[in-house]
């Protein structure tokens, strides 16, 4: 596996969207914090940003490297090698290539200018969203041989988590208005992980109190530890759910 | 060597392979023929682990191929179209494919040296053309020495001095025992090189029969005259 891995990574190098795309979030995460007179203020910014960023150049990216890959895949198959080792290859290749993205561009100016605490929940959640958008991508991939038919269903996929749930959220929350569907909201965020990631984020700031009575409720649940513990899983899953999925259609695909 | 078993794959609605059932065994050389989209290239993919078939079994050296992949290494495959990443050159592609079958036997380098692959390992895939493409799928399939050959379509797009290099080395690797399945349209090409022919026909395997005695049946001493002939016979219109 991990000489497959190792061309896999080396093409992905050599692929100068990868490093363009560390140095733009660089740019963003030195001006956010710059620009801000303290780093909580800082954090949020970039927040916003990397919620909307790094979902988007993960997923997309990845859908089309793994297209573009498919010839390469092909010359695999008729060799002595796993479906999945290929598979897998491509996955760690993307995951640990765009993480290191995130962690060079964004993880530095976060660990130079927030407190520590801080710092490690924005990276550790950033390079999850990361991953999970890569695992989303294996699975729209999988789901069609046509090339623009997969970026397309990646974009929609994107557009849902990033844009559209929030809409679909706040629609029941005004519909439901009336009823106590506070904890109900604790379960709902489970289903995108762009919003599972915020709140983590927003209760280590302290915005919680904006929140109102729900920001209440989110902080007794994801403030304790056991909160944390679930919504790392939750995030973990997201990443194991897509990519089973697409790994299990891949081992029945005819190339 | 190998033995399919009630082979059946369906594309959506069209089925390709009808209950293909079929032994080949060691120092063969068969012929696949058919015409065009009658599920040659189908049930060599399907030999290869690249297509799954839906009902059946294959067999190589008595073990399915359903869970043990390392069969692979005794196969040596030259596709039809050989698709390779563009942006590689000829020299990433081979030491690639040789890390990856990280063979510790001796390779077959003849074919390395008479296309003269050495002066075009720094040329990239994307410039390359069909002919010269299928000098690297040839070189590839050849170059770990396996005990099967599958060529698919060989010939085809190589100049007149290539083709009969490749010729030269069915005819040499067919001498020391190799069992070696081509497809191939140019019946002509066929003379002299192959000893059993299978012809297929809208997914079904219509005979699979010695050249000698097809020849014999027929009268004629020519393997492409003797399938025009077969051809003619109304049972096969």
């Amino acid at each position: 596996m991990y000489r497959i891995f190792k061309y896999v990574m080396l093409d992905i190098v050599k692929n100068k969207i990868v490093i363009v795309y560390a140095i733009i979030l660089a740019l963003f995460s030195w001006s956010a914090f710059s620009l801000e007179d303290n780093a909580s203020k800082g954090l949020l910014t970039l927040l916003n940003i990397v919620l909307l960023t790094v979902p988007l150049v993960s997923i997309l990216f990845s859908t089309i490297y793994i297209y573009n890959s498919s010839q390469f895949i092909e010359l695999l198959v008729s060799h002595p090698i796993k479906r999945r080792k290929i598979w897998m290859s491509l996955f760690f290749g993307l995951a640990i290539s765009l993480s290191l993205a995130f962690l060079l561009g964004a993880g530095i100016p976060i660990l130079f200018f927030a407190d520590l605490p801080k710092a490690l929940m924005m990276i550790s959640v950033g390079t999850l969203i990361t991953i999970i958008f890569i695992a989303i991508a294996f699975l729209s991939t999988i789901l069609s041989r046509d090339k623009a038919k997969g970026i397309g269903i990646s974009i929609l996929l994107w557009l849902y988590f990033a844009l559209l749930f929030d809409g679909l959220v706040l629609f029941l929350l005004f519909q439901f208005a009336d009823y106590p569907i506070e904890k109900a909201m604790v379960g709902i965020t489970a289903l995108s992980p762009i919003d599972l990631a915020r709140i983590l984020i927003l209760l280590q700031l302290d915005v919680s109190a904006m929140m109102g009575y729900t920001g209440a409720i989110f902080k007794d649940f994801f403030g304790t530890s056991f909160g944390l513990f679930i919504s790392f899983m939750l995030l973990i899953l997201w990443i194991v759910i897509p990519l089973g999925i697409s790994l299990i259609k891949f081992k029945r695909k005819d190339l | 060597m190998i033995a399919i078993n009630n082979l059946s794959k369906k594309f959506g609605k069209l089925e390709v392979l009808k209950n293909i059932n079929l032994q080949l065994h060691k120092a063969e050389c068969i012929a696949l023929i058919g015409p065009n989209g009658c599920g040659k290239t189908s049930l060599i993919k399907c030999i290869l682990g690249m297509v799954i078939p839906n009902s059946g079994d294959i067999l190589f050296n008595n073990k399915s191929i359903r869970k043990d992949i390392d069969y692979r290494k005794h196969i040596g495959y030259m596709p039809q179209i050989g698709r390779y990443p563009e942006h590689m050159t000829i020299g990433q592609i081979i030491s690639m494919v040789k890390g990856i079958r990280n063979s510790k036997e001796l390779l077959d380098e003849d074919l390395y040296r008479q296309f003269n692959i050495e002066k075009l390992l720094n040329k990239r895939m994307s410039t390359l053309s069909g002919g010269t493409t299928q000098k690297v799928s040839a070189t590839l399939a050849f170059l770990f020495d396996p005990g099967v050959l599958i060529l698919d379509e060989p010939t085809a797009g190589l100049d007149p001095l290539a083709a009969e290099i490749l010729k030269e080395k069915i005819i040499a690797e067919k001498a020391k025992g190799k069992l070696i399945l081509i497809t191939s349209h140019l019946l002509s090409e066929l003379d002299g090189l192959v000893s059993q022919i299978i012809f297929m026909q809208e997914g079904q395997m219509i005979f699979h029969k010695e050249v000698e005695s097809i020849k014999r049946e027929t009268g004629t001493d020519k393997i492409s005259s003797a399938i025009v002939h077969i051809l003619k016979q109304p049972v096969y219109v």
